[in-house]
Formats: C-alpha cells, sequence, structure tokens
C-alpha cells in the first residue's frame, strides 16, 4: 500500500471512531467536557508512560482512559457544589491536568520519546511509520489497528444500547423510572470518549480530536430530524471530511490533522448556514414570513 | 375496604443534605381512583413522586404498591406497570426524533436492556397514538408540535406502558383546553377500567370536577381523603398559607 | 535553596518577565470576573485557540515577529470565532458548547496549517512563532511589557470608569438596558476587554492555557466574597501572585514551561479556595451538613419513638 492510502484508512477510520460518540455528546450538550477529557487523558499517558516505559502497552491505554473518566467525575462533583457555573467547573479543571502533563513532558524530555509539539497536534504523516508486525509479518500501521478495534467497540457499543442511548438523552427522568439509569450510561459514553481520545492523540492531537467528535455529529444533527438517519451522515461527513483533508494536506505540504479540522469546520459552517431544515437562512426566511403573516393578519384587523 | 389501596407511603421522609423536603408522611391512594396531589411550590409534591418511583432514596419509610394478588410490592417489582409522565420542561425537544419514536419509548420498560421494539410494540404505539387524537403527527419531528401536543404525546406514551398505575406531574400545566378535554377523557377511561390514576395538579378551580380524592402536601400531609369530603377553602387556605421550615424544627 | 531564590529575584531579565506576567494575571484576575460572572468562561477558551490562525496570517503578511502587529491579527481572528459562536446559538438549534467545540478546533486547525506553512517556507524570522502555542515567558522583552503594561492601564482605567454600567450590565441585562444604558456598546466594550486580557497573555501563557487564567483567579476570589469590588480586587492580587510565582518557579530550574506552571499556581488558589473558604468552602459546608445531619436524626428518633 501507498503511503498516502495508508494515511487516508487511518485518517477515516480515526474520524469515524471520533464522530460516533460524538453524535451523544452534541445531543447531551457535553462537547466541551469531551474537550477537557482529549485534554486531561494526556496526564494518564504521561504518568502510564513513567510506569510502563510503552507508548502502545495496553495498560498505558487503560490508565489513560481511567484519568478521563475521573475528569468527569471531578467536573461534575464540582458542579454539583454549586460554587461554581458548569462552564467554569470545566474550565479549571482540565487546564491543571494539562499543565501538570507539559510540565512532565518538558521536564523529562530527554528520558521520555513525548514530543509535546506531536501530542498536541498529532502527525498523521509519521502514522505509517509505526509498524504492526506479528509472527514476523507487517500488518500494517499500528494505529490503524488500534484506532479500528476503537471504532468498532464504540460502533457495538452504539449498536447494543441504542435504544437505552436514546432515552437517557432525551427524557433522563423518564428512563430512570424505567429503570434504565443514565448515570451508567453516561459513565460508559464518557469511558468511550476517554478511550477513543487516548487512541487518537497521536495521529490526531489532544486538541483536535474533539472537533473530530462534534464536527461530524453538528452536520448530522442540522440535516435530518431523526437519530438513525443523523447517525448514518455523521459518518458520511466523517468519511468525507478526512478525505478531502488528507487531500489538501498533501496538495498544500501542511499538517494533515489540522487541514481535517479546518475542512471539518468548514463543511459544518456550510451546512449550519443552508440546512434546508435547521439552516440559518431557512430559520430566517421562516422568521420573516412569521412577521409577514403576522403583519397581515394585523392589517385585516384594522 | 383494605383491597382497595393501590400505593401506600408509610412514614415517609425525604431529606436533601439533611434538609428535609418531605416529613413522615403516610398515604393511601386507592386502586381504581383519580387523585390529585396538590400544594405549592416546593411542597415536596415532585419529591413524593421521585421517592414512588425509587429515583430517590427515603430517609426513612417506604412506598410499597399492591399487585395484582394483593401483595406488598416495592417499586422495582412492578415497576413495568407503573407509567410515570415527567414534567414537561425536563425534556431537550431538540432531539432529533418523531412522535412515533417518542410513544414507542412507553414500551421500553417491558423490553428492559439491549432488547429492540418488535411489530406488536409499534403497533400499540400506533394505537396510542390514535387514542390522544394525533394519528397523522406519527412522522413528525417532535420540536414541530405545540406544548399541547407534546403533553399528548406524552400521555400516549404512558398509555402505551400498559400499566395499572399512572404517576403523572402537572399534565395540565399550559397546555390548550382541547388537550386538557383529550387528557381528561383518557384518564377517566383508564379509571374506569380500574386503573389507579395520580395527578400532580395545579388549577384549584377544576379539582371539584376532574377527581375522586385529594391529597393536599406542604412538606406533611395537610389532608387526605374524598374530593367532597376534603376540598373546602379552609384546606386550601391551610396548605398554601403554611410557612414552615421543617429542618429547623418548630 | 533560598541563596538561589534570592539570586533569581534580583535578575534582571527575571524581574522584567515577572512583571509582565504578574501584569497580565492581574489583568486576567480583574477582567476574567466579568467572564465568569456572565458564565463566559469557555468562551475565552475558544477565542484564545481562535487567535493562533490571526497571529500566523499577520506573520505572513509583515514576514517579522513584531508583537503588535501579531497581536492584532490575534484580535481579528479571535472576534470574528466570537462573532460565529454568537451568530450559531443566537440564530440556529445549535448549543453554545457545540459551538464553541466546533469553532476552537477548527481555527486551532488553521492555525496549525498556517504555522506549518510558515515552517516549510524558511525565514530567520519565524522561529519561536510556534511558541504561541504554549507561551514562552522568557522571550518577553522589554518593549513587549511596556506594550502590556500600556494595554492593562487602559483596561483598568476602562474598569474604573464604566464600573457601574458594567456591574449593572453583568448582574442584569435587561434591567440595564430599561435604564438607558446601552446595551450594545457595553457588550461590545466588555467582549473587546475580555479579548484583549487574552491576547496580550498569550505570547507568555500559550493560546491553550491562557482561559485557565482568566477564569480561575475570579473562580478563587469569588469564593472568599459576595461584593464584585472585593472579588475583583482579590481575583486582580490572585492572578498577579500566580504569575509572579510561577514565573518565579520556573526560572529556579531548567527547561521548566513558565505557561503552565502559573496555571498549575492559580488551580492551587482555586483548590484551596473551593476547599477551605468560610462559610461555603466545601469543608465548612461537611462540618456544618454533618451539624444539621445530627439535629435531623436527633428529630427523627424523636419522631420513632413518639410513634412507637
Amino acid at each position: 500500500m501507498s503511503m498516502i492510502t495508508e494515511i487516508t484508512m487511518i485518517a477515516v477510520v480515526v474520524a469515524i471512531a471520533c464522530a460516533l460518540p460524538g453524535v451523544f455528546l452534541v445531543l447531551r450538550g457535553v462537547t466541551m467536557v469531551s474537550d477537557a477529557i482529549t485534554h486531561t487523558v494526556l496526564l494518564g499517558i504521561v504518568l502510564a508512560f513513567f510506569i510502563t516505559q510503552d507508548l502502545n502497552s495496553p495498560l498505558l491505554m487503560i490508565g489513560a482512559t481511567l484519568v478521563g473518566v475521573a475528569t468527569v467525575w471531578l467536573i461534575e462533583t464540582i458542579q454539583r457544589s454549586d460554587l461554581v457555573s458548569n462552564d467554569a467547573a470545566i474550565g479549571i479543571v482540565f487546564p491543571l491536568f494539562f499543565s501538570i502533563a507539559i510540565i512532565l513532558i518538558t521536564l523529562y524530555a530527554g528520558d521520555v520519546h513525548l514530543d509535546e509539539d506531536a501530542v498536541l497536534m498529532g502527525d498523521l504523516a509519521f502514522a505509517p511509520f509505526r509498524r504492526f508486525d506479528a509472527f514476523g509479518y507487517d500488518l500494517g500501521p499500528q494505529s490503524l489497528w488500534v484506532m479500528s478495534v476503537i471504532l468498532v467497540i464504540n460502533a457495538l457499543f452504539i449498536f447494543f444500547f441504542y435504544k437505552e442511548l436514546k432515552i437517557t438523552t432525551f427524557d433522563p427522568a423518564f428512563a430512570a423510572a424505567l429503570g434504565f439509569t443514565p448515570l451508567i450510561i453516561h459513565y460508559a459514553l464518557m469511558t468511550l470518549v476517554s478511550l477513543t481520545a487516548v487512541g487518537a492523540y497521536d495521529s490526531v492531537g489532544s486538541i483536535l480530536i474533539v472537533g473530530f467528535m462534534v464536527g461530524p455529529a453538528l452536520s448530522g444533527y442540522l440535516l435530518t430530524h431523526s437519530l438513525k438517519k443523523m447517525i448514518s451522515i455523521t459518518v458520511l461527513m466523517a468519511v468525507i471530511n478526512s478525505i478531502s483533508g488528507v487531500q489538501l494536506a498533501f496538495l498544500f505540504d501542511t499538517t494533515i490533522a489540522g487541514m481535517i479540522a479546518v475542512v471539518t469546520g468548514g463543511t459544518t459552517l456550510l451546512i449550519l448556514v443552508f440546512s434546508p431544515g435547521k439552516g440559518l437562512f431557512k430559520q430566517q426566511l421562516n422568521q420573516k414570513r412569521a412577521h409577514n403573516n403576522l403583519n397581515k393578519r394585523i392589517e385585516t384587523l384594522i | 375496604m383494605k383491597e382497595d389501596i393501590a400505593i401506600r407511603i408509610d412514614k415517609l421522609t425525604v431529606a436533601y443534605e439533611a434538609q428535609p423536603v418531605l416529613w413522615n408522611i403516610s398515604l393511601a391512594f386507592k386502586k381504581g381512583k383519580m387523585t390529585a396531589i396538590v400544594g405549592p411550590n416546593g411542597a415536596g409534591k415532585s419529591s413524593m413522586i421521585k421517592a414512588m418511583l425509587g429515583l430517590v432514596k427515603p430517609v426513612t419509610g417506604e412506598v410499597v404498591y399492591q399487585d395484582k394478588d394483593q401483595q406488598a410490592v416495592s417499586y422495582k417489582e412492578l415497576k413495568n406497570r407503573i407509567a410515570y409522565v415527567p414534567q414537561n420542561t425536563s425534556v431537550d425537544w431538540d432531539f432529533p426524533t418523531t412522535v412515533r419514536d417518542v410513544v414507542l419509548m412507553g414500551r421500553y420498560g417491558h423490553l428492559g436492556w439491549f432488547k429492540r421494539p418488535k411489530k406488536a410494540d409499534r403497533e400499540i404505539a400506533k394505537q396510542m397514538l390514535g387514542k390522544v387524537g394525533l394519528p397523522t403527527f406519527a412522522s413528525r419531528q417532535i420540536s414541530q408540535l405545540s406544548g399541547g401536543q407534546r403533553q399528548r404525546v406524552f400521555l400516549a406514551r404512558a398509555l402505551a406502558q400498559e400499566a395499572e398505575v399512572y404517576i403523572m406531574d402537572e399534565p395540565l400545566a399550559g397546555v390548550d383546553m382541547k388537550t386538557e378535554r383529550i387528557i381528561m377523557k383518557l384518564l377517566k377511561e383508564l379509571v374506569s377500567e380500574g386503573k389507579t390514576v395520580l395527578v400532580v395538579h395545579h388549577d384549584l378551580q377544576t379539582v371539584e370536577d376532574y377527581f375522586d380524592d385529594i391529597v393536599f402536601i406542604n412538606q406533611e400531609v395537610i389532608a387526605a381523603g374524598r374530593v367532597e369530603d376534603t376540598f373546602d377553602k379552609q384546606t386550601v387556605k391551610k396548605t398554601y398559607h403554611r410557612d414552615r421550615n421543617l429542618g429547623e424544627g418548630e | 535553596m533560598l541563596t538561589e531564590i534570592v539570586s533569581v529575584l534580583s535578575d534582571y531579565t527575571f524581574q522584567l518577565v515577572a512583571l509582565g506576567t504578574g501584569i497580565i494575571g492581574l489583568l486576567s484576575g480583574v477582567i476574567g470576573t466579568y467572564a465568569t460572572l456572565r458564565k463566559e468562561s469557555l468562551l475565552g477558551d475558544a477565542l484564545s485557540h481562535a487567535a493562533l490562525p490571526g497571529i500566523g496570517l499577520a506573520f505572513v503578511l509583515i514576514q517579522r515577529k513584531e508583537l503588535l502587529f501579531l497581536m492584532m491579527g490575534a484580535i481579528v481572528s479571535g472576534l470574528i470565532a466570537t462573532a460565529i459562536v454568537q451568530l450559531i446559538t443566537k440564530k440556529t438549534l445549535v448549543k453554545l458548547d457545540s459551538a464553541l467545540s466546533l469553532v476552537l478546533s477548527s481555527f486551532f486547525g488553521l492555525g496549525l496549517v498556517v504555522l506549518t506553512a510558515i515552517q516549510n517556507n524558511p525565514n530567520a524570522q519565524q522561529a519561536g512563532l510556534s511558541s504561541f502555542i504554549f507561551g514562552q515567558a522568557s522571550a518577553m522583552l522589554s518593549r513587549d511589557v511596556q506594550l502590556i503594561a500600556a494595554v492593562g492601564v487602559i483596561l483598568l482605567a476602562l474598569v474604573v470608569l464604566f464600573w457601574k454600567e458594567f456591574k449593572c450590565y453583568t448582574f442584569d441585562p435587561m434591567f440595564s438596558r430599561s435604564l438607558g444604558f446601552s446595551s450594545k456598546l457595553i457588550e461590545f466594550l466588555l467582549s473587546m476587554m475580555i479579548v484583549l486580557t487574552i491576547i496580550i497573555g498569550l505570547e507568555s501563557v500559550g493560546v491553550i492555557l491562557i482561559s485557565a487564567l482568566l477564569i480561575g483567579p475570579s473562580i478563587a476570589a469569588r469564593q472568599w466574597s459576595h461584593r464584585l469590588s472585593s472579588v475583583m480586587v482579590l481575583s486582580g492580587l490572585t492572578g498577579f501572585l500566580s504569575g509572579v510565582i510561577g514565573t518565579l518557579v520556573s526560572s529556579m530550574g531548567e527547561n521548566i514551561p513558565t505557561g503552565p506552571v502559573i496555571v498549575v499556581v492559580v488551580s492551587l488558589f482555586v483548590f484551596g479556595s473551593l476547599l477551605f473558604a468560610p462559610k461555603q468552602g466545601l469543608v465548612a459546608r461537611r462540618i456544618k451538613k454533618r451539624n444539621k445531619q445530627k439535629q435531623f436524626l436527633k428529630r427523627l428518633n424523636e419522631l420513632k419513638e413518639g410513634h412507637s
């Protein structure tokens, strides 16, 4: 396989893996919590690396995922205390974790093969160089395997818990009365977000992951009134964004993840403006029409 | 007349952060009756419902349901026989889902974890949507409905639960006349079929027309009984003009 | 250890940088109070990330690392991002958090694209441009500090001048409008002040962490007082101390990044305040709750005994 094919494949898999949980993050209005997670798993990665000394250890992935879940818990505990507003709670937790991670990385830069630039921005271009070898055979890029597994986990979760995800998102009080504990579903979703962030950080970088999660899901949200269609559109947009992002990045010889983030922002904004149902234009038009109708009725009154 | 009781609340105390919102409540809701739950804001009505649905853990006391064989059972054991309509405001109305889907959610409790709704479930959902007068709205997006229509969809969802007990948190808040008529007609039907209906209700003017029994609550039970015996000006006054904090003692 | 501190303290570069980060902390504390009171904490986060492409494009335009120009670029792209977020949340069904996440990541992505492009076309001046991501306080020059101080004086003057109007507007915009204050003007001034505060902190703290400096001090200060004036003074002081202490700690060792250390110091203030503030702090509340619980249980027992 050529390098660009491999990179495109990784990009597509990463994009879908991120976009799937993104659907429910957008619907639940907790995308900034996921942004916090993508920052704090870095601390998990660094700490776990000190112990395992191996960036590819499954133990490192589990440890880092747990730090992501702990972030959610800490944010929600502070929110429940009512001492600060919900968004401020997010804003005071993740910079601390992230700062400690950055300090550790720079302090031990010599010993740790963790580059702060790579962690932040990711480097899809280098992803094909890390190969997955088994029994002496080269089975392709490692991140392709890792992210494919995560993608399958995310897809299975949504498939099996579709009904539960739907009802706990739409009407948590009712769901709880039926016995579908919303808290369990919530933490399961957040665990998958953390796992996805841990898996994707070295190809996409911690800051751009949230865009991969939110953009396609938002496009889906704006284009349809059905949850199933929303999921399909989300996956489709993830594929379109990642493929065109890779192409453009090669064309302009620049960062691939960054370019995909830009394309994602661009397509989402376009849909936001022009979506036939919920777009900006349509909303304005509806408002104007309602206004005209009102005027007409007032005229007939007079 | 002991066999008439559907739900029994026994010495229930509910508190948040050691601040009691319900104090030592004992009540019995009769089977096959429509009961209004009345009280000012912050009187603990919603907390009582939450305790009845196992959503908050009481400090003391318990809520006991009677099953078909008149055995006392907890909410958990009977939850598929209990339908609940939460307050309109607790829901995300921009959620991408259709009216049909929302009604179908009423079947989720019977399905339990993992299982998908089957054809029979869809049939029931369709039938209930017809009952509330919205058969043509099935594939509409829920955000396109008016407040009254939304409330009827919620009622259809509760009907789809095919329960014995219906617990509704202010189903008539802010709805139009037509919706109010439809909802009350359907609730009366349920009662005539021997189902038990509890309604948190705000409009004191309609109490006498709509309900068999009434419970006045303000952190404690002020009065409870048949509407014609219990509903009078003095009790209303006592319920709504009472301002004391149970946490700090008398 | 002590002699080390003394030698660092008497170092000119340290004094300069500490003064710079101190002023930045002070301003973030004061102006950030408005941001957190208006529940716009995370808008600052999106805004600062969005400044990156502005910095890059400004550099492309003038091909020099002239702080003033780079800041102007940052202001422009920061304002565009804010406008997009506000347009999305006001005119569509999309929730604020989604709008923020989308704008934050796509602008940051654009910033990375521009910076990579600049790195691929070497120019002697480009070095250190990417330090805007994490900030590099040690790169601060004396004219940078002068610029920061000048902006600071203007911002503080505005706070004093419009004290009543800002206070009224953050507390109750509708009421403020009914009093005849132009809400558009106040809104614009406030946003502009928040943007400026973020921008002047970018060079030393970086786009990713500057929002923490904006949020942290006012959250910490809020735990100790309910009066806007004292919250603001405490917040400014907290910000100033965090800047100076953070710079000191990072100057003590080699290769310790200043921005993250400042954020850790701010966080210590925040979590310390959340835990130990009198009355509403978590520890104080715990004690109060325990007492209340005791009373509650006593009454409950009385109740049970009465019944039996």
